[in-house]
């Protein structure tokens, strides 16, 4: 499997990294590379195998759906880089 | 009575309760090496104030008769633990600034036990790597390097992703650190460094509070330089925390306890899959070594075959990038850390994330988003699951026929800074024996057992049963006894 630079872009986009297009063909033949490598996984029968969902067979906990956090506003936001009001602030996502 | 700093840690447990010293003295101590391991670039954030403070309450505690079972024992931080109002990095530029309003679990247990953090030390950025050169704080430099420091003639890797730690562990500046283990980021740097490093079961020790790489593989663990330094670390470390969902409700054993030294009659599986190409002749040797020296002491060997052993490091890299590639959606500019402005929110994303994250962490969630984008699903992640199955199944089945599995750490001893570096996959390789025992939850550990033609140290890398890490740390200390390892790295501090 080889990765265009067109594809790579377009990945780049869908992980939200932005990546100088003069970086974009050297990224292309080492993720090709990767992807080669990894391709060998296809000479395993995996006919009737079951994707594996945990290591430890256990099943998933439950609790009480009940508020056991919270209160916290200060200390959730204090790491903002710009907050406002209690708030996140972004640039503005409605026209 | 010598420095401080040589002892191991059961023996400063003891002497402090004998009070030969103090917490106070020991943790002083700590500091002044931490100081003389400065050009070694083992630490991104160094605490002495904390480390006094929390020394003196110790000293504290134990006056009125309260010491727990790490009481007053300087320790380092992987700088991947979110440690409350004190830095915390991950390695990485995009988490720059970040003070965590919470502490995570495992370093709660440790404190809570009496343990004495001198700081937060270096790692590959966000755990991915495998010689502590993605740091975007550094590499770190390892104390076996010869020459002087800042002077070297070869600049060692201590191995990755707990470089800091492993480099901290055998400059003999802490007693211990903690280290996290997703593909083999304590046993690595651990055989490359001569200390002893365990990865217990997954689901022992809480992922709470831990930065996420991926979050089916990452097991945190203990490093110390004898195993029963990492058995009393464990012990610390371990325990149920409702606050992850993976953390299994068992007892805590007291590991320490199960190292009788007894291993008449244990069945240690030799896989012939282990024997890779190009593998040094000297490694090899060793290994056979190890199984010479279990059979002295009683053991049984046994020839086991784990089929799918060469496609671990294939279904690893696609498992743990697209778990990657998911986790660290969240660094975004928005909630902490690195923020680069755009002109609308998208830009922000990108921009932030552009300049964030460094080469090895790009490539991999790159990767990752790839695997999981619309179309390749099936075929890449889908199928590296069932590969994953598989692995499992190998060791189900090896483990009918033995109780412990003995391997080497890695395939090499430790290379130079530069070395190995232009082609990814090179480096992918040096995981190739520790992979394996992630992709089934399995508690392994590292045994420094002898010393390259290069001077080098050397690990043999012990698997074990699902929760049965008592009797791997009941071989690994025999092991430990009968290979005698005490060479010391150029660098002590």
């Amino acid at each position: 499997m080889s990765l265009d630079k067109a594809t790579v872009a377009r990945i780049a986009h869908l992980a939200r990294i932005k990546v100088p297009e003069e970086e974009l063909d050297h990224l292309a033949g080492e993720l090709s590379q990767i992807l080669s490598f990894v391709e060998q996984l296809n000479e395993v029968d995996t006919g009737n195998v079951p994707p594996m969902t945990s290591v430890a067979a256990q099943k998933l906990r439950r609790r009480k759906d009940e508020v056991t956090d919270g209160g916290i506003q200060d200390a959730v936001l204090k790491n903002g880089p710009e907050t406002a009001e209690g708030f996140y602030v972004v640039p503005k996502v409605v026209e | 009575m010598g420095a401080l700093n040589r002892l191991t840690m059961a023996e400063a447990i003891d002497g402090l309760a004998r009070k030969e010293f103090t917490a106070v003295e020991l943790t002083e101590a700590h500091i002044k090496a931490t100081e003389a391991l400065r050009p070694f670039n083992a630490y991104i954030t160094e605490t002495p104030e904390v480390a006094l403070a929390m020394a003196k309450a110790s000293d504290e505690r134990r006056a009125k008769g309260g010491a727990g079972p790490m009481e007053g024992i300087p320790i380092a931080v992987k700088d991947l633990f979110c440690t409350k109002d004190v830095q915390t990095t991950a390695a990485s530029h995009i988490l720059g600034g970040f003070k965590p309003p919470y502490e995570s679990t495992v370093t709660s247990n440790l404190w809570r036990d009496g343990a004495v953090m001198l700081g937060k030390v270096n790692l590959d950025e966000f755990a991915m790597g495998s010689a502590n050169i993605t740091s975007h704080h550094g590499d770190v430099v390892s104390p076996w390097s010869p020459g002087e420091p800042g002077n070297w003639s070869r600049r060692i890797v201590p191995g990755g992703s707990s470089g800091g730690s492993a480099a901290t562990v055998a400059a003999r500046a802490a007693l211990g650190a903690t280290g996290t283990d997703t593909g083999g980021s304590i046993r690595q740097p651990a055989g490359f460094t001569g200390i002893v490093g365990v990865k217990p079961t997954y689901g022992r020790c809480s992922r709470w509070g831990i930065v996420a790489f991926a979050s089916s593989l990452d097991q945190a663990g203990p490093m110390a330089r004898t195993v029963k330094d990492t058995a009393i670390m464990l012990r610390s470390m371990c325990g149920f925390d409702p606050k992850d969902s993976t953390s299994v409700d068992m007892p805590v054993p007291d590991f320490a306890a199960a190292l009788t030294g007894d291993i008449r009659g244990l069945r240690v599986g030799i896989p012939k899959e282990y024997r890779v190409d190009g593998m040094p002749a000297e490694i090899e040797a060793l290994w056979q070594k190890g199984v010479e020296w279990l059979k002295a002491a009683g053991a049984v060997p046994v020839d086991i075959s784990l089929p799918h052993t060469k496609y671990a490091l294939p279904a690893y890299y696609i498992v743990a990038p697209a778990e990657a590639s998911s986790n660290l959606a969240r660094y975004d500019g928005v909630r902490f850390g690195l923020r680069v402005e755009g002109g609308n929110l998208k830009e922000l994303y990108e921009n932030t994330r552009g300049a964030g994250f460094g080469k090895e962490v790009r490539r991999r969630i790159l990767i990752g988003t790839y695997v999981l984008s619309a179309g390749y699903y099936d075929a890449y992640y889908l199928q590296a699951q069932k590969v994953r199955t598989r692995i499992k199944w190998d060791f189900d089945q090896a483990f009918q026929l033995c109780d412990v599995i003995l391997t080497p750490t890695a395939p090499s001893t430790a290379f130079g800074i530069g070395e190995k570096m232009d082609d990814p996959i090179q480096m992918y390789l040096n995981d190739v024996f520790t992979v394996p025992v992630n992709l089934a939850g399995l508690p392994g550990m590292s045994v420094p057992a002898g010393v390259g033609a290069d001077g080098l140290p050397l690990g043999l890398q012990l698997i074990g049963r699902p929760f049965d890490e008592e009797t791997m740390l009941k071989v690994g200390a025999v092991l430990e006894q009968a290979a005698g390892f005490k060479t010391e790295p150029p660098f002590v501090a």
